[in-house]
């Protein structure tokens, strides 16, 4: 398969209140955006527990979005400052595992905001196709380096975690 | 897989049957999914006759699952969970794929959207096998409510279940209710005396049987969940004794303190120490001011008691609190006034006669401290022009970006009020003139009829300084007249600011203590902004009047009865179902880490101290995940979207790189299949 014929595929994570509705409104206003993104439905982005990242690029997607209310707005009041952090944590760690930054990605889309969210998947199924397929669990296999990388994280994770004087 | 699936493919007329080859993917469906005993395509899911067919097949074929991949699961989930149900089907074992908002409506290419179509609907089949039976709980509602503010629309809300025969406590912050409506003196576009209208309705508050007042007293705490929350009220020290006053108000003629009326008269006007806000004030009974009383200052003074006729004065009270059960709440906290000297080259605060909306009101109130006289902040001399400032603070990215929605009505009744009284010439300077309602753009005209001047432009700014002739000792505003293309200066006596409604200033903490979330803006979240409009995330706790966002009075008042209206649905049902999407903690595997604990803003997880294990009240939990994700035990789980039924989802919707054994397809590039 020619690499110009790759057409990545992204596994999304919506949640309930506003970034599905969004992706509802996108439709509504037959907004057409890259048909790439598969969309999961979660009640909250606090629901999105990094695992499910880490499990959708092991089975073979090539980027993940997680989408959720925008930060004060979120219908559990809070939780979606709660996603933030965990999403800070997971970059942290896809870092390290040589994933590419634009392969995961937080999308804050309130109800209103369908073209938003359709302008964001556009833009991320352009930076993946750019990137070309992860096809992370043959790559795993194959690349040594990921070993190294695994040990390197308790370190790595220390370095982050350390508040400058 | 031992269950049978059965999935449906609507057409939705033409809206997924243009963009998706239906058949194609019901046959597909059928052949490739495992679990899948039948697929069909039928033109409309949601018709009866769809519905029939689900049944038919759930009878006739023994389905054990359904999927149904139409619109959003938004639009119609409700609908074939209940066709489901009804048959004896549990209906959290349907599922939708939404291939009509996700698909068809935004795919231009035929193949890719079949082919993602089919990937949705094996995502579907693959998480609806997983999907366990859940039983909604019944649990009873307390016919008693609690009413927060004491407004127009709070006061609506209680009067409506009141008349009904349900008890209402209403709980209000200020020692009177009446809210911002009792401090203004016409009312748009009647120009009905406000007090004339409001002040019947609050003594009906006052005196109606079934409510239960408690003003100067604050909501200290809500726990509990719909139909039976637990709510603590603090009710602040009046110094008077309730049950021994009878309003007479002696007291207030015998206090020798005088001090600025910063809260009902905006400033404007003085009262005593111990003071009644206005003279109808409902309840009757006065407070003293604690921080002005000159016997609490020196200790020494007690006019008040050595006058009282029934020995109410009780310097010695303290804060009480009050525990109450109620089944339902509804929130009606009301607005702050924009602080108009943020905008400083309006120069509210170091102009003398820029006044704020709310000034105007009290100087033109009959009650008010001018007697009702239109005057300068002298207090003798009447305008003779007068400049009215629109969105001030709104529609202003620097502040407010929403349009306060009552200015425009405010700033035609300040200008008729104006020539009325005074004769004064009126400009108003606005962006847009929205007179939205009923009888509102005829009031529009009758202004325009009358002669006040409109000048479409955003002010620059109100100066003192004098360029040109006839500028001398005046304010002059300075604008671009936007019709005619020109700069103008209007010197004026005095300039009204319409300052912004914003949120209370505690709206924030308000929301955490109810549950209730709030917008970017600051006011208070609708469950749906169309389609449930005064209820809230939280279930049994309703939102009324402007906390929700700047409104009127008369739609005010129809959210005050909006809201009373589905309490009386709860009250009168009795019992109120409890979704039961709902984490619970599998006590076994809960290590007593409390991480959980903390990550609930619904209260909903405590801890039990004698079995050192966390513990969800499924009554509190609105099941939005977060716990499920964080325990580092996997001891919790999330009912409806646990994490196998995810992960199924997952495995379906990439069924195209992984096959479906679950092994990874060596390439995972598969060509589209053609349509």
């Amino acid at each position: 398969m020619s690499e110009s014929a790759f057409e990545p595929k992204i596994v999304g994570f919506l949640c309930n209140w506003c970034s599905y509705r969004a992706a509802d409104l996108a439709g509504t206003a037959r907004m057409k955006y890259e048909p790439n993104i598969r969309i999961i439905r979660v009640m909250c982005s606090g629901r999105v527990d990094p695992t499910f990242v880490l499990k959708a690029l092991s089975l073979g997607a090539d980027g993940v979005m997680l989408a959720g209310c925008h930060p004060g707005e979120c219908h559990y009041i809070e939780q979606n400052y709660k996603t933030i952090r965990r999403f800070k944590m997971l970059k942290h760690t896809l870092r390290a595992l040589g994933i590419e930054e634009e392969r995961v990605r937080l999308q804050w889309a309130s109800a209103g905001e369908g073209a938003l969210l359709a302008s964001a998947i556009n833009e991320m199924v352009d930076q993946v196709r750019e990137l070309g397929p992860l096809h992370w669990p043959g790559n795993w296999a194959d690349n040594e380096g990921s070993q190294d990388a695994i040990q390197a994280l308790p370190r790595e994770h220390a370095e982050a975690m350390e508040v400058p004087a | 897989m031992t269950e049978k699936v059965g999935v449906y493919i609507c057409h939705c007329g033409t809206n997924i049957a243009g963009p998706v080859d239906v058949e194609e993917v019901a046959r597909w469906a059928k052949e490739n999914l495992d679990g899948v005993v039948l697929a069909r395509d039928y033109r409309f899911m949601c018709s009866s006759l769809g519905q029939e067919l689900i049944q038919e097949d759930i009878k006739n074929e023994g389905l054990t699952r359904v999927v149904v991949a139409a619109c959003s699961p938004h639009l119609h989930e409700k609908t074939f969970r209940t066709a489901c149900s009804k048959i004896g089907l549990n209906p959290y074992l349907t599922q939708m794929a939404s291939i009509r908002e996700q698909v068809s409506w935004v795919t231009e290419d035929r193949a890719a959207a079949t082919h993602k179509a089919k990937m949705m609907v094996a995502g579907a089949v693959r998480r609806v096998q997983l999907q366990e039976e859940l039983q909604p709980t019944e649990v009873p509602v307390n016919p008693n409510t609690l009413v927060v503010g004491g407004g127009i629309a709070g006061i609506q809300a209680a009067l409506e279940l009141a008349d009904a025969g349900h008890k209402v406590f209403m709980v209000e912050r200020e020692p009177s209710i009446g809210g911002h409506m009792a401090q203004f003196d016409k009312t748009f576009p009647t120009l009905d005396c406000a007090a004339c209208i409001l002040t019947p309705k609050m003594s009906d508050v006052g005196l109606h049987e079934n409510i239960e007042l408690l003003s100067y007293a604050e909501v200290d705490s809500l726990s509990g969940f719909v139909g039976n929350f637990d709510v603590r009220v603090r009710k602040k020290a009046r110094y008077i004794d309730e049950d021994a006053c009878t309003g007479c108000g002696i007291c207030i003629e015998k206090c020798p303190k005088k001090v600025v009326d910063e809260v009902f008269e905006a400033g404007l006007g003085y009262r005593k120490a111990v003071y009644r806000p206005f003279p109808q004030a409902i309840p009757k009974f006065p407070v003293i001011d604690r921080d002005t009383c000159i016997y609490f200052e020196r200790g020494t003074c007690k006019a008040c008691e050595k006058f009282c006729p029934t020995e109410a004065i009780d310097f010695e009270q303290t804060d009480t609190y009050l525990d109450l059960n109620v089944g339902n709440v509804i929130m009606a906290t009301g607005y702050d006034l924009f602080d108009c000297g943020k905008i400083p080259q309006y120069g509210y605060g170091r102009l003398a006669n820029v006044f704020t909306s709310l000034e105007f009101e009290r100087l033109c109130n009959a009650a008010g401290p001018t007697e009702g006289h239109i005057l300068l902040r002298d207090g003798v001399t009447e305008p003779q022009s007068v400049g009215i400032i629109h969105c001030v603070g709104s529609r202003d990215k620097q502040h407010h970006a929403y349009c306060s929605a009552v200015c425009c009505m405010s700033a035609l009744k300040f200008g008729h009020l104006v020539m009325e009284k005074t004769g004064a010439e009126v400009y108003s300077f606005y962006i847009d003139m929205r007179p939205l309602h009923k009888n509102y753009e005829e009031f529009y005209d009758r202004l325009l009829q009358e002669g006040m001047h409109f000048i479409r432009g955003r002010v620059a700014e109100v100066t003192d300084a004098a360029r040109l002739p006839g500028e001398d000792g005046k304010l002059i505003i300075q604008a671009e007249d936007t019709l005619i293309g020109k700069q103008r200066r209007i010197p004026v006596d005095m300039v009204i600011l319409l300052g912004a409604l914003q949120p209370r200033f505690d709206a924030k903490e308000t929301g955490l203590k109810f549950g209730v979330s709030a917008g970017l803006d600051g006011w208070f979240t609708e469950r749906h902004p169309k389609l449930d409009p005064v209820a809230t995330m939280t279930d049994g706790v309703f939102i009324a009047g402007t906390c929700q966002g700047p409104k009127d009075i008369p739609d005010s008042v129809a959210q005050g009865a909006a809201a009373a209206a589905r309490v009386q649905g709860m009250i009168s049902k009795g019992t109120v179902l409890i979704e039961p999407i709902v984490a619970t903690i599998e006590e076994a595997r809960c290590s007593g880490c409390r991480i959980c604990n903390t990550l609930c803003p619904f209260n909903a997880i405590e801890y039990l101290e004698d079995k050192a294990v966390s513990y969800i009240n499924p009554a509190l939990c609105k099941g939005c995940g977060t716990c499920v994700a964080a325990c580092p035990a996997q001891a919790i789980s999330g009912a409806h979207f646990t994490n196998d039924q995810i992960f199924a989802e997952m495995e379906g919707l990439l069924y195209d790189v992984i096959g479906s054994n679950g092994a990874t397809v060596k390439s995972p590039q598969p060509a589209l299949e053609p349509a």
